[in-house]
């Protein structure tokens, strides 16, 4: 057994469009311990969803692989053909999705939707298969599941639909699941519960989650590890602690700055991130977020940025923290 | 769903009234009428032919008199073929349009669905180009032209099939070809579009990831969504179809009710254009209430009132 279940290193995706080639993922590494939870957070479009899609062979067409490895529960998914990963997903990886009003087929029954993957990926026939979707119902926190069972997705409310999408997400306990926006659809109150559903089912269960989100609130409660993303590159990653008290790069303090506090001042404006991300079709030679960085420096512009390890776990890939902790070595001798 | 039938029912009574009305009258006020004719007859002949049909009589007691027998179920005998009733007419030549127009529509359905789906899944490839150039004539096309090439090529130049008539299942061939051509084309139109836009939907993402096989997507998740619209479309093309096309029955030498349609309009036979007008009209109307109902199977959303 692996030490990680999810072990991503150096993946590099890009996206074949008419326009060119859209470099979503650049050398992006994530590991994931059984258990643990990560969070990913980033604007849209810097590759956090695309990151957890790739782990599911769901990127296919006009998404292209071009390097890197990827490990998951001991597969080489990167090695994987379509057969293999179907085997998987929905199985060993769950997903569940940002928009519960469209994310569910309308036009079958609630039981119908999650009987199908668990007679899919389990030996269960229909009859097995009705009970343990009715006790994923109620694990899920849903009431009266027998008559759920035979409604359709357009009788029940948006945290009710999310809720058997998590249900559907859990059928064949999976390893590792991924949280794609889950609560952005919804109302803050049924925001709040369908987190606490879901972590209260992690320590039940025991997966690793991935919460994708570009709320920092959503994964300050929730994530023992946060992945900052920006431009298709993790610029910074390190624990909750880490990048709440100690952020080293210029855009997840930028991130942290916008966030709306409880001891704002009533006229006090939140501070914005200056500029518009990168285009990902031409992307610039030096580091991505130098032209909204308000201390970038020359060589920002011209070359990317290594990596920068404070401790174990916390890294960075900024110009400046490599700058301050070559000074810093420099003074101690 | 009994009490949608009935008010569905009641409804259509009042719209096939409606539109035999304004028929009614529209053909009347046409000039022209069923005794007339180049060789001009009797004075006193026409007045004897018009008394004995009661087209003497003012217009609107005559609209009365057709209402009351056309709601006992009389529609009246034919002004110019002798001794036959509407109702004999429509009888013995409606089978015949249905015949060729059920195997056509059955045709457009059997090759207009699963090309329009190719299409939508092979979006922007060479299948996709060839089938919407297809698709793109058959709709531009007008049946004659069809007609006349398929005549030309299969029954002149080949001699393989025959030109008229409708003794054997051979003879089918051409005129099915000919009338499903419009509709299959239409089909996969709607279908490609239809398909496509359900490809992109949230739901098929979520078939994916639950690790379900392309071929199980399609069928089960995808198809049913996409075929609502050839759905809508087929209910109304379906009366049209089986009540028979003029140019096509014309030019294959077929006895159906479509000739019907346009010799009666031309001989001013009054009767005659009631009864098929409100036949293709509750055949219409039926067929628009048998839609709802496969919608409402098809779609547990859509709700009957």
């Amino acid at each position: 057994m692996a030490e990680y279940l999810v072990d991503i290193k150096n993946e590099r995706l890009s996206f074949f469009t008419p326009a060119g080639e859209v470099k979503a993922l650049n050398d992006v590494s994530i590991r994931l311990k059984e258990g643990e939870v990560l969070g990913i957070v980033g604007e849209s479009g810097s590759g956090k969803s695309v990151t957890a899609y790739s782990l599911m062979g769901l990127t296919a067409h006009p998404g292209k692989l071009l390097g890197g490895e990827l490990q998951f529960n001991g597969h080489e998914i990167e090695h994987m053909t379509e057969k293999e990963m179907r085997k998987i997903r929905g199985n060993e990886i769950s997903i569940i999705f940002q928009d519960p009003m469209t994310s569910l087929n309308p036009v079958y029954t609630i039981g119908n939707q999650i009987t199908e993957v668990i007679k899919l990926h389990t030996d269960k026939d229909s009859a097995q298969a009705k009970a343990r979707a009715k006790e994923l119902l109620e694990l899920v926190g849903i009431n009266e599941p027998d008559k759920r069972l035979k409604q359709y997705p357009h009788e029940l409310s948006g945290g009710m639909r999310q809720r058997v999408m998590i249900a559907i997400a859990l059928a064949c306990e999976p390893k590792l699941l991924i949280a794609d926006e889950p609560t952005t659809a919804l109302d803050v109150t049924i925001q709040a519960q369908i987190l606490e559903l879901m972590m209260e089912l992690k320590d039940k269960l025991g997966m690793a989650i991935i919460m994708i989100t570009h709320d920092l609130g959503v994964v300050a409660s929730m994530c023992e590890r946060i992945a900052v993303m920006y431009a298709g590159r993790i610029v910074e990653y390190g624990t909750a602690d880490d990048i709440f008290y100690n952020p080293k790069h210029q855009y997840t303090k930028g991130l942290i700055r916008s966030i709306p506090r409880l001891d704002t001042k009533e006229h006090e404006r939140l501070i914005p991130i200056e500029g518009t991300p990168v285009d990902l079709l031409n992307p610039p030679a030096g580091c991505p977020f130098a032209p909204r960085c308000d201390a970038a420096m020359k060589i920002c512009l011209r070359e990317m940025p290594p990596v920068t390890n404070f401790g174990d776990v916390h890294y960075t890939k900024c110009w400046l923290s490599q700058k301050e902790e070559f000074e810093k070595g420099a003074s101690h001798e | 769903m009994a009490k949608y039938i009935v008010k569905r029912i009641l409804l259509a009574i009042v719209t096939i009234w409606a539109v035999a009305t304004l028929t009614f009258f529209l053909m009347n006020l046409v000039p022209g009428g069923p005794f007339l004719s180049e060789k001009a007859i009797s004075p006193q002949a026409q007045a004897a032919l018009e008394a004995k049909y009661g087209l003497d009589k003012p217009m609107f007691q005559r609209y009365l008199n057709y209402v009351t027998s056309a709601a006992h179920g009389d529609f009246g005998d034919s002004l110019k073929q002798r001794g036959r009733t509407v109702m004999s007419i429509i009888t013995m030549k409606f089978p015949v349009s249905a015949r060729v127009g059920g195997l056509s529509v059955l045709v457009a359905l059997t090759l207009g669905i699963p090309l329009g789906c190719i299409a939508a899944l092979k979006r922007g490839k060479a299948a996709d180009s060839v089938i919407s150039v297809v698709a793109t004539c058959g709709i531009a096309v007008p049946s004659f032209v069809i007609c006349t090439v398929l005549m030309y090529f299969f029954g002149v130049k080949l001699g393989i099939l025959p030109t008229m008539g409708l003794e054997s299942a051979k003879h089918y061939i051409m005129p099915v070809i000919a009338l499903s051509f419009y509709p299959t084309a239409y089909i996969m139109r709607l279908m490609r579009s239809s398909m496509l836009d359900v490809l992109g939907q949230d739901y098929m993402r979520t078939a994916r990831a639950k690790g379900l096989a392309g071929g199980k997507i399609l069928f089960k998740h995808a198809l049913r969504n996409a075929i609502l619209p050839v759905v809508t479309y087929v209910g109304p093309m379906l009366a049209y179809t089986i009540t028979g096309s003029f140019v096509v029955e014309k030019i294959f030498v077929i006895p159906g009710l479509g000739g019907e349609f346009i010799k009666a309009i031309n001989g001013r036979d009054y009767t005659l254009i009631m009864g098929t007008t409100i036949f293709l009209a509750t055949l219409v109307i039926v067929m628009n209430v048998v839609v709802d109902i496969v919608y409402k199977i098809v779609d547990p959303r859509i709700q009957l009132k």
